[in-house]
């Protein structure tokens, strides 16, 4: 178990070749997954929150519920759709980091879309007759409030991001693990301790939370800032 | 009454249910430009409600309400409100009352001399680099009071506007409103305040339990009202003892 550790830390130490690959194709796929989700998910969780349509209760529950998809079936559905005999078939992204990327987007739109429309929906019960009194339309309003909520919508996309970096069924089932291609932390993390390597494994264990704790800690003090400055 | 104009404004036996309870019970009456009007009464009369009523943000269970001239929809609005509780953007104070004239769609390059007009004439073009929502009480209060100034309307509903203020910064909003009703806004002010009533109001609409009860010049209103109901509001007797 030390030696372990001495070796993950002799890796992070020298900036293993290997290792830096793995983490920035990590960093490329969820950050594009989120980078998409948060486009389509933050005005879909607006519109949401201060739209008014039969079975907005229904949509939101379905959205709700949706933050808890398991990985590995949005990897199968991905898999399904992107494999040879899917529909998206002919495009020929399985196996490579797009159709992780499309996974995890899948993944994590639920949360964002889900997390914006209760912050925005507070926001509007505070905002609504100020909003309404100037004349402002929903539209209006819905952008308003996206912008005005925008430090509490930054906790939002990083809730995202820590599900996207963090798991490994999706990825797993639609990328493949392949060495040099497709591999990321999650999955290698998964491999190297089946076959029984803990150093990597190890490695990339800290690196992983390393990332996602100075993430949040980034996050978190610039919503702090914000705050004091804005109110 | 000049053609375009929002007033006269009238209720036809409005009525407001909420949880099965009325409001607003019956309300008639008619509100016209010039002297200010103070709509009077207990916490709870219905004050509040009888203004969203003519304001627009709610609508009524039922009755009519009639302005001489309605505004269109998308149209820059002719009345403006400010309520008990200011809710200032999470931007400057400059950009709070620019947000407003941009709603109303007046063009980018207007809106700058609008916005320091309005800020002066609450004195706040000092602050208006500040954060909004980083001003006091008091300061927000006239921030509002300069955004829905910005367009002149036509009609100023105030909700209690000082319910929350502390002596100077009330002193200060009545300064200010008075001064939007000497500039020919016709201003409608709810308010629990009887000393507010008397220095900013020209004539009293007192509300008792969602009904009108009375409607008189505000010396008159003071010096003998006519129902039981606003006696004993004035002697500051409670209406159950």
């Amino acid at each position: 178990m030390s030696e372990a550790l001495s070796t993950a830390l002799a890796l992070l130490v020298g900036l293993d070749s290997k290792l830096v690959e793995i983490v920035l194709l990590s960093l490329r796929v969820s950050l594009s997954a989120v980078a998409i989700a948060a486009l389509l998910g933050l005005p879909l969780g607006a519109a949401i929150a201060v739209g008014r349509f039969p079975g907005r209760q229904t949509v939101i529950v379905v959205l709700n519920a949706l933050m808890g998809l398991p990985p590995v079936v949005v990897g199968l559905l991905v898999y399904l759709l992107l494999s040879r005999a899917g529909p998206l078939g002919p495009l020929g992204v399985l196996f490579t980091p797009t159709a992780m990327v499309v996974a995890q987007t899948i993944l994590i739109l639920p949360i964002i879309a889900a997390l914006s429309r209760q912050a925005i929906e507070d926001a509007w019960r505070e905002y609504e007759e100020q909003l309404r009194s100037l004349g402002a339309r929903r539209v209006n309003a819905a952008l308003t409030l996206l912008w005005d909520t925008r430090f509490s919508l930054l906790t939002t996309i990083l809730a995202g991001f820590g599900r996207a970096a963090a798991e490994v069924g999706a990825v797993m089932i639609v990328g493949g693990n392949i060495d040099g291609v497709t591999r990321v932390m999650t999955t290698t993390i998964a491999l190297e301790t089946s076959k029984g390597d803990l150093p990597l494994a190890l490695g990339l264990g800290v690196i992983l939370i390393a990332i996602v704790v100075a993430v949040n800690a980034a996050a978190y003090l610039t919503k702090e800032l914000a705050q004091r400055r804005y109110g | 009454m000049s053609q375009g104009a929002l007033l006269p404004l009238r209720l036809a036996d409005v009525s407001f249910v909420a949880g099965g309870r009325a409001i607003i019970d019956q309300v008639s009456l008619e509100i016209g430009p010039g002297p200010s009007t103070i709509i009077l009464g207990a916490n709870g009369a219905g004050k509040s409600v009888l203004m969203r009523l003519m304001h627009g943000l709610l609508s009524p269970t039922s009755g009519r309400i009639e302005w001489n001239s309605p505004e269109r929809p998308g149209a820059p609005r002719k009345q403006a409100m400010v309520f008990q509780r200011p809710v200032m953007l999470r931007r400057s104070a400059h950009a709070n009352v620019a947000y407003a004239l941009k709603i109303a769609g007046i063009p980018e390059p207007q809106r700058g001399t609008l916005v320091r007009e309005s800020l002066e004439s609450v004195g706040l073009a000092h602050l208006a680099r500040r954060p909004a929502r980083v001003l006091s009480g008091g300061e927000q209060q006239r921030l509002a009071l300069a955004r829905a100034w910005a367009l002149h309307p036509e009609v100023l509903f105030l909700d209690e506007p000082t319910a929350s203020l502390d002596p100077s910064a009330t002193r200060e909003i009545e300064t200010v409103i008075r001064a939007f009703d000497a500039a020919g806004t016709k201003v409608v002010m709810a308010t629990h305040n009887l000393g507010q009533a008397r220095r900013l109001g020209d004539e009293i609409l007192f509300i008792d339990q969602g009904r009108l009860v009375e409607r008189a010049p505000v010396g008159e209103f003071f010096s003998k009202p006519r129902s039981a109901q606003a006696a004993a509001f004035i002697k500051g007797e409670l209406p159950w003892t």
